[in-house]
């Protein structure tokens, strides 16, 4: 735990993303609409881990994530964990999880969906949790891990 | 199935359809009966698509609904930008029940969602357009007595044919075993195959029609198209390959039957409509009772 802190700052309250998916950190930045936070933000790439060989790490203070950012971690890089700081300790540990269904949060992969041309939200079964493979409500098109984009 | 839409055939269990295909036989014996006389039926075509739409007025009028609707989206409130959620709600305090043809896929699922009425998807841009598929089932039930276990070929298109996929997934239900005939560049995607190895059934895929006639009891024909080629010398070595002629059929079991969602160009030679084979315009006869059995089964009237 000593060494790995070295590599990174700690923070006193906060978020860290750790276990972010090799060359994944700056979609999570992006995802997150981090480039826009005030507060101080501190990331590594290419750090050593014993279960994936290479990862990332995000750590965010004074920011505690909500439910629906942390679906969006989970889209963009399924095997990150959470680590809720608070006064330098760790209040609380997960694994991000992807839901069953997603509501919202990731546009359609297909042009001709009617979810790209009215108000209509959009609304996905979730078939396949590891490789990220969302199938539309709407026009039962598959919108996978390589052509995710947010709303 | 009273008050239920129909967007996708995924939305029928293996009884529901046959439950309709029922119903149908029994309007094939008799198509007029005035059992829907105090209903009326609106038909929203955002594409036109004359076909389907007077199959569905045909089916509608031979049992006394009454039709209302519009065959061209240019004339409708959606070209003053009206959205269709609005002229469903609209459309919903008018008739019992919507049949919409649009051009964009997952419209009639989203229309389902906010309409009071049940929706009947006559085609959803390239996703679903299910009562050709019931149509299809029908057809091959009458003509081969059964729907289990048969030899059944596609060919042409197999690649971006909504209908083709559909008919295919259905058909998974039935012990079917498939022969798929095509262009190396239209080949059945994996996510249909997919469903054929999930359980565990036959496929086979050929190039041309020769290959696999002696072995089929139904031929899906479907047509090839031009502009599906990224190389126009490709198309032009094999368009004539899916040119279904009547020496073709020289091979050909007895209880054959060809099928094709029509219209027609040229992919069946005129000279085959007068084999035995041909059934394709008995096939959008069908059309009409299978609709019958669906506005009828849907408004509660059987
Ligand atoms: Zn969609």
């Amino acid at each position: 735990m000593q060494k790995k802190e070295l590599q990174v700052s700690a923070i006193k309250n906060g978020t860290v993303i750790d276990h972010i998916a090799q060359n994944h950190v700056e979609r999570v930045l992006y995802t997150l609409n981090l480039s826009k936070y005030k507060d101080q933000i501190y990331f590594g790439a290419n750090l050593d881990s014993k279960k994936y060989g290479k990862k990332g790490i995000i750590k965010v203070s004074n920011k505690f994530f909500a439910p629906e950012e942390i679906s969006k971690i989970a889209l963009v890089s399924p095997t990150a964990t959470l680590i809720e700081i608070r006064d330098y300790e760790v209040a609380s540990k997960k694994q991000v999880e992807i839901s069953d269904e997603i509501k919202g949060l990731v546009k359609c992969v297909n042009p001709n969906c009617i979810t790209n041309h009215e108000n209509v939200l959009t609304h996905f079964e979730v078939v396949n949790k590891d490789e990220i493979v969302l199938k539309c409500r709407y026009c039962e098109k598959n919108t996978t891990k390589t052509n995710i984009e947010f709303v | 199935m009273k008050e239920k839409s129909l967007i996708s055939i995924n939305d029928y269990s293996k009884s529901e359809i046959l439950e309709i295909l029922d119903i149908a036989e029994g309007f094939e014996k008799n198509p007029r009966q005035p059992i829907l006389s105090d209903k009326v039926v609106s038909t929203l075509f955002f594409e036109p698509s004359t076909r389907t739409r007077l199959s569905f007025e045909s089916a509608a009028n031979q049992l006394g609904a009454r039709v209302i609707g519009f065959s061209d989206a240019g004339t409708t409130s959606a070209k003053k930008g009206e959205s269709l959620k609005d002229t469903v709600l609209t459309v919903a305090c008018y008739s019992d029940v919507i049949v919409m043809r649009h051009p964009l896929a997952g419209s009639a699922r989203w229309a389902s969602e906010v309409s009071p009425v049940p929706i009947i998807n006559a085609g959803d841009g390239a996703n679903q357009h299910p009562t050709q598929c019931l149509l299809d089932m029908y057809s091959i039930r009458k003509t081969q007595g059964k729907l289990d276990k048969l030899n059944i070929a596609f060919v042409g298109d197999l690649k971006y044919g909504r209908t083709v996929h559909s008919l295919v997934i259905a058909m998974c239900d039935f012990d079917t075993t498939f022969h798929l005939i095509s262009p190396e560049a239209l080949k059945l995607p994996s996510y249909v195959k997919q469903h054929i190895k999930d359980k565990n059934l036959e496929y086979h895929q050929y190039l041309s029609i020769e290959e696999a006639i002696d072995k089929v009891d139904i031929l899906y024909m479907t047509r090839v198209q031009r502009e599906r080629f990224a190389d126009p010398i490709e198309y032009e070595n094999v368009k004539n390959s899916y040119i279904l002629t009547k020496d073709q059929l020289k091979n050909c079991k007895d209880n054959l039957k060809i099928l094709h969602p029509l219209p027609r160009v040229n992919e069946i030679s005129e000279e085959v409509d007068d084999t035995p084979q041909a059934y394709y315009f008995q096939q959008a006869q069908n059309g009409v009772y299978v609709r019958q059995a669906l506005l009828s089964a849907i408004l509660g009237a059987v």
